[in-house]
């Protein structure tokens, strides 16, 4: 249905070299530029920056890891090095607003950049959606129903506890007109995937069980058919815990952002 | 006679008073072990959590059954306390309620109020005997939690067990002095028409009818020095226990992490050297401190990261003091909860532990003792460490704003930094994000792949 639909993916680079400025830069992340789920998840977000028109870049392969992982395994001095790389990059673009799909990379660019020189406006890609619902600029068009799904949402640490957004994803799930069933364990007293703090780069330590198959048990107790994420480490973490409960073939995880474009039949 | 007793008296109360004095000298030293951190800004706010969560007990009324019974031991104690102040006077001057002709008419609703709350203590303590040891609460179960070992369980058993008889004391020493009244025995008579019955009480008179005037004044002298000495003793042993939060929870509170709870702290000496190592101006001043303009003390450089107390912050070793190993916080951890070693309450416990194994040394050794030992890998492991996922859980569910999450934090640094002791696929993820800035091996020049298969359906 889109198919003369050419959607345009300009970097930093692109925009100074015309003399532009974008309103918001995509922080892509890591997950999102290299791992082969996420990347349609930064897909189906570029897919909506393009239809609603929002004047946007991203770094391209000038971006790199923010250093949220090395930071929590302990290796202050490599996050540092990250970190005053990544904010010459932006503060070379002098970018004021950045939206990212990644908690982790938005916690710390939020929270840990400005103390080491960085500061900008950061938003999570659900805010960011949840801005553009509340404007009237997504609706979810006639004949992509949800009706009858049920969705459950599962809180990342990093965006929920970590920042206290609760609200923005659920709001943004509202506007399918699906089922939303929430888990016990939600919002601040969410449950974590397993995978922060570096765990994700690792075997965990010796346990009854891996945290993403107790967390994915929680969520099919829902009923729910699909997970809704809003994190690529959740997502991994969820998807593999589907699989482990032989469940792929009727239980899907998918980000939010990817529900929203496939509302719009995007 | 009663000379005897104030003098006696006055002796209970200067012993006691020496030696909190000396434990919260003590205390007040092993804290400031821990480096320099300033907890005095925002003061506004501070005060503004404190009386959120210390006063209000905001975070105890997650679960509200548990926080209204919480409530009732937490008013009981400030309000009970008042109490005791006449208490005191009349043990130093010799008197008997010697308020009560002051303040006749407000005197029997202010016993009152004391007796209804003494009561709800004293049922509250033996629904939460109960529910530790008879409706068996995992969190406080030695079988699941192996920091759940013997001295806590006495601890908590001793702590509820002396609040249910000081309770038990207070409502009989009134009841045996009503029922002197209505005899008008001695200078209990003097409070004939004064003071009447009171709430809780009245019911337990009827226990003391077969007993002589004599017995009867032995039992009311009995249980009135039974409830103070309890009391004194109680405030002492509080120091040695757990239950010293009673009195650290509010500063601790107050002092508690503003910033949002996924921020890390910065390493001020590490900006500098990484300043260096790029090429950039130096913000950081020689010492390390950084030139910025929140008031931030300069952090001494020592160690990268923790081995022991004394690399941890002053408010990491406070934090500790304040602990009452409620457990809520290994409860939601989800490394505890699928089995893993690690426990937040256990890394409370072991930095207390191991600042009072410090203590010990002082009382033998003199201040400058330093053993073999250390915070990590005496008492805390690497696979407890290495199997936080920093989610803070822990954080979030603590009641009175303990952070064990900084803690494992800062142990993590040490390991990494100092001891290169890293998981290797940790090293692995660390030289993946130095050589190809991500996690992953892959080349930095295809990071931007991804844009190709934008229009693709």
């Amino acid at each position: 249905m889109s198919t003369e639909k050419t959607y345009k993916v300009p970097t930093m680079a692109d925009m100074v070299a015309s003399g532009e400025e974008p309103e918001i830069l995509f922080w892509v992340g890591c997950a999102g530029s290299f791992d082969d789920r996420y990347k349609r998840v930064t897909i189906a977000f570029v897919r909506i920056l393009n239809h609603v028109g929002i004047k946007f870049a991203v770094l391209g392969s000038e971006e790199a890891c923010t250093g949220d992982p090395a930071r929590r395994a302990g290796n202050e001095f490599l996050f540092q090095m990250q970190a005053m790389a990544n904010i010459q990059v932006l503060n070379g673009y002098n970018v004021k607003k950045i939206v990212t799909a990644c908690p982790h990379c938005f916690n710390t660019l939020k929270n840990e950049y400005p103390e080491l020189g960085g500061n900008y406006e950061v938003i999570h890609h659900s805010q960011f959606l949840q801005g553009l619902i509340n404007e009237g600029r997504v609706r979810v068009k006639d004949g992509q129903s949800f009706k009858g799904r049920r969705i459950t949402f599962h809180d990342s640490c990093y965006l929920g506890r970590a920042n206290k957004v609760y609200e923005a994803p659920r709001e943004v799930l509202a506007a399918l007109d699906a089922d939303l069933v929430e888990m016990k364990r939600v919002r601040a007293n969410g449950l974590c995937c397993g995978a922060g703090g570096g765990q994700y780069f690792k075997e965990p330590e010796p346990g009854k069980k891996d945290v993403n198959v107790e967390r994915v048990e929680e969520a099919l107790s829902t009923g729910a058919d699909t997970i809704a994420v809003a994190c690529p480490f959740c997502m991994t973490m969820m998807s593999d815990g589907v699989k482990n409960k032989n469940r792929e073939d009727s239980v899907r995880v998918y980000d939010i952002s990817e529900l929203i474009a496939q509302g719009q039949g995007l | 006679m009663e000379i005897i007793q104030q003098i006696l008296f006055v002796a209970a109360l200067a012993v006691t008073g020496w030696y909190i004095t000396k434990r919260v000298r003590l205390i007040t030293r092993a804290i400031k072990l821990g480096r320099a951190e300033n907890r005095f800004d925002h003061p506004d706010e501070r005060l503004k959590t404190m009386l959120l969560v210390a006063f209000g007990q905001k975070k105890m009324f997650t679960n509200l059954l548990v926080g209204v019974m919480h409530f009732v031991i937490y008013a009981g104690f400030l309000i009970v306390n008042l109490e005791v102040l006449e208490i005191i006077l009349d043990g130093m001057l010799g008197t008997h309620r010697l308020f009560a002709p002051y303040i006749t008419p407000v005197y029997p609703i202010l016993i009152d109020v004391f007796e209804l709350l003494a009561f709800g203590v004293l049922a509250v303590c033996v629904i939460f005997l109960c529910r530790r040891f008879i409706a068996k609460v995992p969190r406080f179960q030695e079988k699941r939690h192996r920091e759940m070992t013997r001295w806590p369980r006495t601890d908590a058993a001793i702590i509820l067990t002396a609040e249910i008889l000081l309770m038990i004391a207070f409502l009989t020493w009134n009841a045996s002095d009503s029922v002197l009244r209505d005899r008008g025995v001695g200078h209990y008579a003097e409070l004939q028409g004064v003071v009447p019955d009171f709430l809780i009480s009245q019911f337990f008179k009827p226990l003391f009818a077969g007993f002589s005037d004599t017995a009867l004044t032995v039992y009311e002298r009995t249980t009135w020095w039974l409830h103070i000495l309890g009391i004194l003793t109680f405030a002492v042993y509080v120091t040695y226990s757990k239950h010293l939060h009673i009195a650290l929870g509010f500063p601790n509170v107050y002092f508690s992490d503003l910033q949002p709870k996924g921020e890390m702290q910065n390493m001020p000496e590490i900006t500098k050297e990484v300043q260096l190592a790029l090429g950039l101006p130096v913000t950081t001043d020689a010492d390390g401190s950084q030139n910025n303009d929140n008031g931030e003390q300069p952090a001494e450089v020592g160690r990268f990261g923790a081995k022991d107390v004394q690399d941890l912050k002053w408010i990491n070793l406070m934090n500790a003091y304040s602990c009452t190993e409620c457990g809520r916080c290994t409860s939601v951890c989800p490394a505890n909860i699928t089995g893993k070693k690690l426990s937040p309450r256990k890394i409370m416990m072991d930095t207390r532990d191991r600042l009072e194994e410090i203590q010990r040394g002082w009382k033998t050794n003199g201040y400058d003792y330093k053993d073999e030992k250390s915070l990590l890998n005496d008492y805390i492991t690497a696979e407890e460490l290495n199997a936080c996922t920093t989610c803070q859980a822990c954080v979030n569910a603590c009641p009175i704003n303990i952070n064990p999450l900084d803690i494992i934090l800062q142990l993590r640094r040490y390991r990494v930094m100092e001891e290169s002791q890293a998981p290797a696929s940790w090293n692995a993820m660390f030289s993946n994000i130095e050589n190809n800035m991500a996690p992953w091996k892959f080349s930095p020049s295809d990071r931007f792949n991804w844009a190709d298969q934008v229009n693709e359906k």
